[in-house]
């Protein structure tokens, strides 16, 4: 199983954490130091599978951003590289052509992408098509809710004023 | 936007955080920003919290604490909008874990969520509780996500089965209710689901064996024809990913075989051909293909032997390993491994590629194809695969030179097939890789080399050879100090020549230079110099000519600022001075220690060499105590010194530390007791091994009197570090039974020899009935007379001993000597006074030594 997600920037920032092994808030600011470490003082050349503490982290880099995955000793790691490719084509068709800053100001969202794509560590959807449907449905409930919560404050604030 | 809304939207916060120039200007806007959070949440205003968990979100991914947040995520979850619940169960995922109590509070809203007309709500929980599930929520939720696994819709369907994934791990218990529910998913046509449903039974299967039973009957079939219906299929462009139809399927459908496959032949038959035809039509050129062929290369290695099988297995990792992709290489190296247990040929042929990635630039690739290397090792192999080895040590980078020589060391320990050529590896890779080299391995190259004693002069030639070019190295350094020691004379005398060696003229004066060298140096470290100080003292015995010049050497060290470094040279000038005569009995060769016992103990032991450092602290005259060297040091100085006993100990280090005051007469120089023994016998021996030259060097310690005939004997046997002298409770028998509780204690003889008879009388002070007066009477009983007298008394831990100067050491015939000691008894009352002690005298011009142990002390002192 994936034991948690990360997705750090050159810098060492934190874009996205998605635990799903039990860590404490400590632990996990230490597993993310630490990885960060790692990761971000490997070259370009070097194989995407760096062995940590028993488990095997599989990272891929795309433009600033490092996409890491935690993943146990007896897991196949090439398959976990598609995931992280998955799951950054399914980012690129949402925000149309995806960069750091999207994943910044729409953190949340990217958030409820990964929980289309994973739940408990594991693959959810293969088929990107799927999760897009799925995403955009619930922005569509999300957008009505919104629209129906404003127009009743409009007449609110009208009757108020 | 609500226009009633205060505070600033996300994005602003977002911006205004990212335009702090400084750590702390950033932590002044968060401030600021979780105040107005935290009033926002005391006026309780339902408008704004999801705007203020989304913040609370982005403060805690910069890593500041949240915890007031986390009761905003259960009201969220308890409203009844989406876009509340959405934001809510987020916020759930992201702010707690499951160890956090609070989550037990959400446990009514998941299942009334779970039970929501609105399948996205449905979703959402599912989620929630997939991800962050105690095992008692768990419990308490099973039975509905068991239900939603059968639910109309395929995206609830499938998040249920991973939800229930994430319950069976937790619960294990709960397995059997899930068999039925998974195994009707696995009929399914949508990839999702299937997908979740072959990873819901993989997981039952690992967890419980009825459901591995059942799945192996009722679904190997049907998993089988579902692979080849995906391996065969048109091309779907929904699922394509490089060519092949969702690898992802192929993936799991694949590892659910092997589990199914394994250990049951029927089973495994059945997979053969579509194994086969994956392994074989699955295009490897991009990764999606290479996961493909990963798996199912991995699930051909698990399940019963096909011989066929497995060799299209091994041939294409052999295809993977000269892949230039390092992904594919490293994955070849892992699954190698394995390949090794049953078909260990067909690895062998890939030797030298795999040599080639140990000196990948590539560090995890390296790191396997060393582990690989070592596994490949066998008797017929060993001399070609270490040379290449240490060929590469040679070029290897600093931190990989560790491992490396690590795992060079292991292997030539393993499989060497001569002494020779054992020691000669050995001594190369100590060239190179010196410091690197952890001390039991040095230690046992010692015992290798003190065994083979046909060797001993090609070994010490050897060294002084390497020694010349490698001198930083610090353990070759070591080991060639101590053989130079113990061997010097072959060194020089060209003594057992090989056939093989080229023959090298070195003089006494070389040898010694190279030691000289290794003191004076100023980056040797302590053991080295300490080594090198014993080693002259051999040599000094073993090199009479050139004896001045050592002398010198070591009378320089008596200025050191180093206490081992001083109290060693001024003991070895000592000898040197003044006891010329013991000297070539102290050095003579060491005593082979027996190779078969030290690789037990070592393999035994734990880690060796620490466990001895973490002795109490002894009194040392100077009150410095601190290296760890004061083992040895404690082993030199003839006071207390109860070498370790533990069972850890090093051998070496005992051997090292014995070294100074043993003679092979002595049993001095095995390593203490094993139980049984002696053991105080083998204290006083080791730490004394004459009494002339111990009460010396006490002298020098203490006072500055050079003469012999003011005997200062210090306090022997104060604080006996180790358990020894419990043990000698256990031996000595309890103290006499003549016991007089009276306050008035007769006399006793303690101690009756031909030649001498020793008295104690007693008196106790007043008011302290713990201390004990002791006047110790000696008469001669001979008819010649005795010089140099000396008494030494050692005693248990709970004992304390003072001496106070004799009489005299002077005991003519028939004459007397007296001599007062105070013992202070910590457990007076409850045990007995008990005392070994160590007579020396000089007598016709012979050194004798007598000893024996005290037992009949009055009761009650």
């Amino acid at each position: 199983m994936i034991h948690f997600v990360l997705l750090v920037s050159r810098q060492g920032k934190v874009r996205l954490t998605k635990w799903y092994s039990p860590y404490t808030q400590k632990e996990r600011s230490k597993v993310i130091r630490e990885l960060s470490g790692v990761i971000l003082s490997r070259g370009p050349k070097l194989c995407n599978f760096v062995e940590w503490r028993g488990y095997k982290v599989v990272y891929k880099r795309y433009a600033s951003l490092y996409f890491c995955m935690c993943i146990d000793e007896d897991d196949n790691e090439l398959e976990v590289l598609e995931i992280i490719h998955h799951f950054v084509e399914i980012l690129d068709r949402y925000f149309g052509s995806v960069c750091e800053l999207d994943l910044i100001f729409h953190f949340h969202k990217a958030y409820y992408i990964l929980d289309e794509l994973l739940i408990a560590g594991e693959l959810q959807e293969s088929s990107k098509k799927t999760v897009a449907r799925i995403i955009s449905t619930q922005d569509q409930l999300v957008e009505a809710a919104k629209e129906e919560a404003g127009s009743i404050s409009n007449i609110i604030a009208q009757a108020t004023k | 936007m609500n226009p009633f809304s205060s505070g600033t939207r996300l994005r602003d916060m977002i911006r205004s955080i990212r335009a702090c120039k400084t750590a702390a200007e950033e932590r002044g806007v968060v401030r600021k920003e979780c105040a107005e959070i935290r009033a926002s949440i005391n006026e309780n205003d339902p408008h704004d919290r999801h705007r203020n968990l989304a913040k609370l979100m982005f403060i805690h991914m910069l890593g500041y604490p949240t915890h007031f947040g986390q009761m905003e995520c259960l009201k969220l979850i308890a409203s009844p909008g989406f876009p509340e619940k959405r934001i809510g169960y987020l916020g759930l995922m992201l702010l707690l874990d499951e160890r956090q109590e609070v989550l037990m509070l959400v446990t009514n809203s998941l299942k009334q969520d779970l039970n929501h007309t609105n399948q996205y709500v449905v979703g959402l929980a599912l989620c929630a509780l997939g991800n962050i599930c105690s095992a008692e929520m768990a419990r308490d939720l099973a039975p509905e996500v068991e239900r939603l696994i059968q639910f109309r819709d395929p995206n609830i369907r499938k998040k249920a089965a991973l939800c229930s994934t994430r319950i069976v791990r937790k619960v294990p218990d709960l397995a059997e209710n899930f068999i039925n529910a998974a195994s009707s998913l696995l009929k399914e046509k949508h990839h999702g689901v299937l997908i979740t449903g072959v990873q819901l039974c993989y997981e039952l299967c690992k967890i419980n064996d009825e459901a591995l039973e059942f799945f192996r009957k009722k679904c190997t079939e049907g998993l089988i024809k579902t692979l080849k219906d995906i391996t065969n299929s048109a091309y779907q462009p929904e699922y394509d990913v490089a060519g092949i139809t969702d690898p992802f399927l192929h993936i799991r459908l694949l590892k659910l075989l092997r589990v199914l496959g394994q250990g049951d032949a029927d089973a495994s038959d059945l997979m053969t051909d579509i194994l086969a035809q994956v392994a074989t039509r699955t295009e490897s050129n991009k990764n999606a293909g290479n996961a493909v062929l990963y798996e199912c290369v991995e699930t051909i290695m698990a399940i019963e032997d096909t011989s066929s099988l497995r060799v299209l297995a091994i041939n294409i990792l052999g295809r993977f390993l000269s892949n230039r992709d390092n992904n594919i290489r490293y994955v070849a190296l892992n699954m190698l491994m394995k390949a090794i247990a049953f078909d260990d040929q067909a690895v062998q042929r890939h030797r030298v590629t795999i040599l080639e990635c140990v000196k990948d630039p590539d560090a995890s690739i390296r790191k396997r194809a060393l582990e690989l290397v070592s596994l490949l090792v066998n008797a017929n192999n060993v001399k070609q695969l270490t040379k290449d080895l240490i060929d590469y040590l040679e070029i290897s980078d600093e931190d990989f030179k560790e491992d490396l020589s690590e795992k060079i060391c292991s292997i030539v320990d393993k499989f060497s097939p001569e002494k020779i050529w054992y020691i000669d590896q050995m001594l190369k890779v100590l060239s190179e890789a010196g410091k690197f080299v952890k001390d039991d391995v040095w230690h046992t190259l010692i015992v290798v080399i003190s065994n083979a004693s046909e060797l001993h002069g090609y070994t010490v030639r050897a060294l002084y050879k390497a020694v010349l070019t490698y001198s930083e190295q610090e353990t070759l350094v070591r080991v060639a100090i101590w053989c130079i020691g113990e061997y010097g004379d072959l060194l020089v005398n060209n003594v057992g020549m090989l056939g093989i060696e080229d023959p090298v003229t070195v003089t006494e004066c070389d040898a010694v230079d190279v030691i000289e060298d290794a003191i004076t140096r100023h980056n040797s470290d302590m053991t080295t110099k300490a080594m090198a100080l014993v080693a002259l003292l051999k040599l000094s015995s073993r090199f009479p000519s050139i004896s001045e010049r050592i002398k010198d050497i070591i009378v320089k060290q008596k200025g050191s600022l180093l206490l081992e470094m001083q109290q060693r040279a001024i003991e070895f000038n000592s000898i040197l001075d003044r006891h010329i005569n013991i000297r070539s009995s102290l050095v003579e060769r060491m005593p082979v220690p027996d190779e078969a016992a030290s690789r037990a103990r070592r393999s035994g032991s734990l880690p060796a060499s620490d466990s001895t450092m973490s002795k109490p602290s002894v009194s040392i005259p100077n009150g410095v105590t601190a290296a760890p060297l004061v083992d040895l040091l404690d082993l030199d100085s003839d006071d207390i010194l109860a070498p370790p006993t533990s069972s850890g100990v090093d051998f070496l280090q005992d051997l090292l530390g014995v070294d100074l005051g043993s003679s092979p007469a002595q049993s001095g120089a095995t390593p203490p007791p094993k139980a049984g023994t002696d053991l105080l016998l083998d204290i006083l021996s080791i730490g004394t091994p004459s009494p002339a030259q111990n009460s010396a060097s006490s002298i020098d310690l203490l006072s500055t009197a050079d003469t012999l005939s003011s005997p200062a004997p210090s306090s022997i046997a104060t604080t006996a570090p180790s358990g020894m002298f419990d043990l000698l409770d256990g031996l000595s028998p309890s103290p006499s039974k003549q016991a007089t509780n009276g306050p008035a204690y007769p006399p006793i003889v303690a101690y009756e020899s031909s030649s001498l008879k020793i008295e104690f009388s007693f008196s106790k002070m007043p008011g302290n009935p713990q201390t004990t007066n002791v006047q110790a009477t000696f008469i001669n009983l001979s008819p010649n007379t005795f010089t140099d007298f000396i008494f030494q008394a050692a005693v248990p831990k709970f004992l304390q001993l003072h001496l106070d100067p004799a009489s005299g050491n002077i005991l003519s015939a028939s004459g007397k000597v007296t001599q007062n000691l105070r013992v202070t008894n910590s457990q007076h009352g409850k045990k007995s006074l008990v005392m070994r002690m160590k007579i020396g005298y000089r007598v016709n011009g012979k050194d004798v030594l007598e000893e024996g142990q005290i037992n009949n002390f009055p009761r009650g002192l």
